[in-house]
């Protein structure tokens, strides 16, 4: 079972900022940072036709899909997919076992140039992402909100 | 794992349907679906057979509203309930905050409520959770069918722990939300104690 993952602003701006360089450096159509449960952690590019949750919710089962064929064939897991379409390519590359990074991209930019920059940016992003899970643990960020939390908040939810 | 994101104010949790195959796990959730305002909702996805029964999941975004400032978003998932597809299942309890059991009320089904059932808790344990300690319902679907059998019966075959359980006509939209309800009371009454 893994740990809850707690974003915080500041890590949050920093997979921004390695969103908009990989989408920048990769010439790419859009990027995606997933979390492997299906939530849509971050985003760079051109995503406003784009279906986030839905792309993010499916794109989780592919590669929870892909990992339970892995574990078959006793391998520890396929670490990146390619989908290859008539105008759009998909990358999809797992980062630090936790998230997926998901690089949209068309005929102005190759697999070749995709796979070199996503390298450099999974590294940056497997480092920011320790960083988040070091805190979640120890609980350091921000005082939870939640155990101010009510039984009046959550029924207040439910008044319809 | 419930993803809480301080930056942009939102909790995300996962529900996951589970229950034997043809219960009612996907008519749970386009009722649902049906019925929710679209500005709450996402798109519902259905990854099914031609036959359209669940060949991996249904999933369904949606939104409840705020607590203290942060959106309360639910991702509602389904499992194939058919035997055959366990390695599906397990992939999808990943990562469940909170777990909807739909038990079909008719008396030949019985055996097919108890395997899914005794299925769940063992999935959920190799992911290294138990279902004691998750948040956790019961749904007794199909109660207007002619051979459903007594509540009595299907709590004590089904529900031994005596967690909240419902009476449901999932087509007719009876207990679906309760249900729902219910679960999300829980999910969010867990994160209140840090879970």
């Amino acid at each position: 079972m893994t740990q809850q993952l707690v974003m915080y602003e500041e890590e949050l701006q920093q997979i921004n900022s390695i969103c908009e360089i990989l989408h920048r450096d990769s010439n790419a159509k859009a990027v995606l940072v997933i979390d492997k449960n299906g939530q849509p952690i971050a985003q760079a590019g051109d995503t406003q036709q784009l279906d986030v949750t839905s792309l993010s919710s499916l794109t989780a089962g592919n590669v929870a899909a892909t990992g339970g064929i892995a574990q078959l064939l006793a391998e520890r897991e396929f670490a990146g997919q390619f989908h290859e379409g008539e105008k759009t390519n998909i990358h999809i590359k797992i980062v630090g076992e936790r998230v997926i990074l998901v690089v949209l991209f068309d005929e102005r930019s190759s697999q070749g140039l995709v796979r070199l920059r996503v390298k450099k940016a999974a590294t940056e992003l497997t480092s920011v992402l320790e960083m988040m899970i070091k805190k979640s643990a120890s609980g350091s960020g921000q005082p939870s909100v939640f155990s101010e939390i009510t039984d009046d908040d959550i029924d207040n939810l439910f008044n319809d | 794992m419930s993803f809480i994101n301080y930056s942009s104010r939102e909790i995300n949790c996962k529900i996951v349907y589970y229950g034997p195959g043809l219960c009612g796990k996907t008519t749970n959730l386009q009722y649902i679906y049906n019925k929710t305002n679209p500005e709450a909702k996402g798109k519902m996805i259905s990854l099914a057979t031609e036959t359209e029964r669940t060949l991996f999941f249904d999933f369904l975004p949606l939104s409840l509203g705020e607590i203290r400032g942060f959106k309360t978003r639910f991702h509602l998932y389904t499992v194939p309930g058919q035997v055959f597809y366990d390695a599906s299942r397990k992939l999808i309890l990943k990562g469940v905050d909170g777990v909807v059991y739909v038990g079909d009320s008719q008396m030949e089904r019985m055996e097919a409520n108890i395997e899914s059932l005794d299925n769940l808790r063992q999935n959920l344990q190799e992911q290294g959770y138990d279902l004691d300690k998750l948040p956790y319902v019961v749904q007794y679907n199909k109660r207007d069918l002619p051979n459903a059998i007594q509540m009595s019966e299907l709590e004590e075959a089904l529900n031994p722990t005596k967690v909240p359980s419902f009476e449901a006509v999932a087509p007719k939209g009876i207990g679906v939300f309760d249900t729902l309800k219910a679960v999300a009371k829980l999910v969010l009454t867990e994160l209140r104690k840090g879970g």
